[in-house]
């Protein structure tokens, strides 16, 4: 009997009290053809999925501090053995900061620099490739922010190590894609706009993908982020 | 039983006048209840009597505007409008100011104003899909006012941004006449189908009246009468307390569990409970219903002790709604709630007998007839008398006026027209927001109106359809000419939303006055809404919803008469949008509408001669409608690449604005015969700038002569530099960097 083909894996969206980005993620993944389920943040298991992401938003209400209140909701539980079983996991935006607060990333995200809210499009700069970003280093990108806590900062160790081992994925760049004498907009170190964990499938960023997948709505450059994910799970299956 | 009296007789008409009742009101709940009213009920009278809530005084020329046509959904009346947008698909929309709250405490004055709107637009069993703001502050010069500004645009972006909805157009004018009375409108726009609209109804006798969301506190007190109701003098410091604090992560919470609520059927009707907290919703929902309330105050959840009664059923706390559910449905009502972490508490049942009661406990503290509430206010018909100020004003004599001379002066001028804080970029503001969340905006801030996808991306129903939203009102054209300048507010939101290629189709209207008292404040009210009822035939556009709020005064000045419009149009196919930008060298640019000699209540004349006088701008409806109907025709068939209305500034500004936008310089030449700075700057309306292809030229001027609008070719876009011929000659770095720059410039001063 010839092997069945599995069904293609399906994309786990978790949504806290509070996320307001899980439906955009939806839509970006299943305008690339990727399958996704929401999974409630009172949920324990991840089962059955070959993927996850934690949405922007403000779990929370981002009181306390952003992330601090969903890192320990029960489906983060699941979501740190996934990411130790070198399974990919994205954080976007609030993604990121709650991936930061359950120490599955390195660093912190403070408040921006200038103490404003910035929402606006960006120039990004690949330093390197993971497990979710599959595009020639030194290219620029073009994808939106939209956070009040982007401020990337983390102790000179852990800043030696990410460059060490060429684990910043995107920097905050001009048109031209340099970073020497460019700051970042929310004063982020190093420009640093996203990084990926030692074993490279954890992937957090501030910018948000899902908003430039729909060139109708915002360009095209976020479908990097997750074309990379549908090529792995098409080797995956056939 | 019977209800517990607790007001001495002889005290009853002093605590009613400090609740801001007038005697008459107070007689008149003598003769509706036949007896001294309790404590409780007065507390209730007074907010559901007061202006804010009633509509005392305006009631009566409200009835002037049309409120229905093809596809109008739901007129006035509900907590929101709703039109019929194609397709199966339904928009609910509506605008609000909470101007005095946020005058005295900006920040959360502005956040509970979008949480308020917010709130009327998912009680309609629409999910929020975007919003607008509508500010006007004083002179930035002054440090309380930046201070009202950065306050106020932190807190509708604290708020809206929370909440996952997008703000994506909106509007702001720096005036003096607003230094001691900000405006702060908020609009809200919903998305739903067309077929399951909820309506704001508490009917089915024994049906389980459940209070979900925040708990219930002193806060917010009499806002509607105390605040909302009066104006301002020395003591408005001291109303501080008045004013609530907003929790976005609730509203956020309360969104999704009211929509899961009606998306599985579990209700009767839904309330928001907004001025006058549980006595507005609830005495509403049930007259719309024809049925009685009764309401045990103690089942309300406190978050202080010791609460009363008419404390509880006045409070103004935020995030908190009224569900109506039969006693079948209340433990999956009570689940869904719970699921979303949230308080869901039985207060009360639906009755038979047409009262309102309320219980603490055993002991009855209020019962009233519920109508008597909410329909049963009494009706003002104030004295109108035309200002003086008007005849003076309009009869400035503006010909003996130096203008500047040549092109380097005029080119100066230009500069400081780009920088002046009524038409510099507002980018400064939209950055705070997010304008994007939802995936569906097509158009972003920063043109002439946004456009909006139709769609639920997160249900994967995606359409090619969207809806373009504009808000707009220059006041100082309204204080110049009310009834024209309320006509001009609503023509120039028509106008933008035309220049991106969609077809107007309903407003919400937001009245903001001084007191109605003052029969000159009122005739300014009265012929407003004239002006705007005649332009609101014209491009046939009822008002579906809207706010009035008079006693916009400090220390006895009223501010500029403000009714602004709030207007939504439809796009057939997102595939013809247009937008302001110019888009390639070479194009031709076409002056469609005519420059006339208007500088009166320009912003080159308060900028130039620190004058605000004159008449405003001439306002032609038919050539209005012409205009717009010409240029939405050349979008549609894809020979408009860009459009862009002429404004503050006049078609020297808008042709810098096409340039900024389009990162493209252009070279046009303006032979209209009239003086120079005139040419450059009178404020015309009807008057919108395209670009088009140099082989579609012709086609553009066709469709011109056919409606019979006037027209003139410019030039052509291209280059590094705007050049008017003879009169402005600037880099385009230079215009972008002064007009993109002057806000953040002027906060940081």
């Amino acid at each position: 009997m010839p092997p069945r083909p599995r069904p293609r894996p399906r994309v786990a969206v978790v949504v806290f009290p509070g996320s307001n980005c899980e439906q955009d993620v939806a839509y970006a993944l299943n305008w690339l053809g990727l399958d996704s389920a929401y999974v409630w943040h009172g949920d324990h298991s991840l089962d059955g999925f070959g993927a996850v992401v934690l949405p922007g938003g403000f779990s929370y209400g981002d009181y306390l501090r952003c992330g601090a209140i969903a890192r320990f909701s029960p489906i983060m539980d699941a979501v740190t053995r996934f990411a130790r079983a070198g399974r990919p996991v994205l954080g976007i935006c609030n993604g990121f900061q709650i991936l930061a607060e359950a120490h599955l990333l390195p660093g912190a995200l403070l408040r921006n620099a200038g103490l404003k809210f910035i929402c606006r499009d960006v120039a990004l700069r690949v330093e390197a490739r993971c497990d979710w970003l599959d595009a020639p280093t030194g290219s620029v990108l073009h994808l939106p922010i939209n956070h009040n806590e982007g401020n990337f900062v983390c102790d000179s160790a852990t800043l030696d190590d990410l460059r060490a081992d060429d684990r910043v994925i995107v920097r905050y760049c001009d048109e031209e894609g340099r970073t020497d004498g460019v700051s970042a907009p929310n004063g982020a170190l190093d420009n640093i706009a996203g990084i990926t964990n030692a074993a490279r499938n954890v992937f957090g960023l501030m910018p948000h993908p899902e908003r430039a997948v729909d060139p109708t709505v915002g360009g095209s450059d976020g479908q990097l982020v997750f074309q990379s994910l549908l090529q792995q799970f098409t080797q995956e299956v056939f | 039983m019977s209800v517990i009296a607790d007001l001495p007789a002889q005290e009853g008409p002093e605590l009613a006048t400090r609740l801001g009742l007038k005697i008459d009101e107070y007689e008149h709940i003598m003769r509706i209840l036949g007896r001294v009213p309790t404590v409780t009920e007065l507390y209730m009278y007074s907010l559901m009597w007061s202006e804010h809530c009633s509509y005392k005084h305006s009631k009566k020329y409200l009835r002037e505007f049309p409120t229905s046509g093809a596809h109008v959904l739901q007129g006035p009346g509900e907590n929101a409008g709703v039109i019929d947008v194609g397709d199966g698909w339904a928009v609910a929309f509506k605008m609000e100011t909470h101007n005095h709250p946020s005058a005295i405490e900006p920040y959360e004055g502005a956040a509970t104003g979008i949480g308020g709107i917010i709130r009327d637009i998912f009680t309609m069993g629409a999910r929020p899909i975007a919003c607008v703001d509508s500010l006007r502050f004083g002179s930035l010069d002054k440090p309380r006012q930046r201070y009202l500004f950065e306050g106020a645009v932190a807190g509708i972006g604290g708020y809206g941004n929370c909440i996952g909805v997008p703000t994506v157009a909106g509007e702001v004018y720096f005036e003096d006449a607003y230094e001691g009375n900000c405006i702060i409108g908020a609009m809200a726009v919903g998305l739903m189908r067309a077929d399951s609209i909820t309506r704001a109804q508490a009917s089915g006798i024994g049906n389980k009246i459940v209070l979900i969301g925040s708990t219930t506190g002193r806060d917010g007190i009499g806002g509607a009468s105390v605040l909302a109701s009066q104006e301002f003098d020395e003591g408005a410091e001291a109303k501080r307390p008045a004013v609530q604090v907003g929790d976005p992560f609730t509203e956020k919470l309360l969104i999704e569990a009211c929509l899961e609520l009606l998306d599985a059927d579990l209700l009767v009707g839904l309330g928001d409970l907004g001025a006058a907290g549980l006595t507005s919703s609830a005495s509403e929902m049930a007259s719309r219903a024809g049925v009685g309330l009764d309401i045990d105050v103690s089942a309300v959840p406190q978050r202080e002790r010791a609460m009363q009664p008419f404390e509880i059923m006045v409070s103004e706390s935020q995030e908190r709604m009224l569900a109506v559910c039969t006693p079948q449905n209340l433990d999956k009502v009570l689940a869904i709630g719970a699921k979303w972490g949230l308080l869901s508490t039985v207060i009360g049942e639906v009755t038979d007998t047409g009262n309102f009661v309320v219980r603490e406990g055993d002991a009855i503290r209020a019962e009233m007839p519920a109508l008597s509430l909410a329909d049963e206010a009494p009706e003002y018909d104030p004295e109108l008398a035309e200002p003086a100020y008007l005849k003076e004003l309009q009869n400035t004599d503006l010909s003996t006026l130096e203008h500047p001379a040549g092109l380097d002066a005029l080119t100066t001028h230009f500069k400081e027209l780009l920088g002046s804080h009524n038409i510099c970029s507002r980018r400064w503001i939209y950055e705070q927001y997010d304008q994007q969340v939802m995936n569906n905006t097509v158009v972003l801030p920063g043109g002439d109106a946004a456009v909006i996808r139709i769609g639920q991306t997160g249900r994967g129903a995606v359409t090619d359809r969207g809806i373009a939203i504009s808000a707009d009102c220059n006041g100082r054209y309204v204080y110049l000419n009310p009834r024209r300048g309320a006509a001009i507010a609503c023509a120039e939101a028509a106008r933008n939303v035309a220049c991106t290629g969609a077809a107007p189709v309903a407003i919400t209207d937001c009245l903001s006055f001084g007191s109605p008292e003052k029969p000159e404040v009122y005739w300014t009210f009265v012929e407003a809404i004239r002006g705007l009822a005649q332009a609101c035939r014209a491009f046939d556009v009822p008002v579906i919803s809207g706010n009035v709020s008079f006693y916009n005064e400090s220390f006895g000045q009223p501010i500029y008469p403000t009714p602004c419009v709030g207007l939504v149009g439809t796009l057939d196919s997102l595939d013809q949008r247009c937008t302001i930008a110019f888009k390639d060298a070479g194009d031709t640019i076409v002056l469609i509408g005519e420059t006339l000699d208007e500088l009166g209540g320009s912003e080159y004349l308060k900028l130039r001669f620190g004058l605000v006088a004159g008449d405003a701008p001439a306002l032609d409806l038919e050539l209005e409608r012409a205009v717009q109907e010409v240029v939405r025709g050349l979008i549609r068939k894809g020979i408009s690449k860009s459009a862009h209305d002429c404004s503050e500034g006049g078609v020297a500004v808008a042709l810098a604005e096409c340039a900024i936008a389009g990162r493209m310089g252009f070279e046009v030449a303006l032979d209209d015969g009239l003086e120079d700075a005139v040419s450059l700057f009178s404020e015309s309306q009807s008057r919108i700038v395209v670009s088009c292809a140099p082989d579609d030229t012709d086609a553009v001027l066709d469709a011109c002569e056919a409606r019979g609008v006037p027209f003139a070719v410019l030039g052509d876009t291209g280059g590094t530099w705007l050049r008017i011929v003879d009169k402005v000659n600037l880099s385009l770095a230079e215009a972008t960097q002064v007009w993109t720059s002057s806000l953040e410039d002027a906060v940081r001063q």
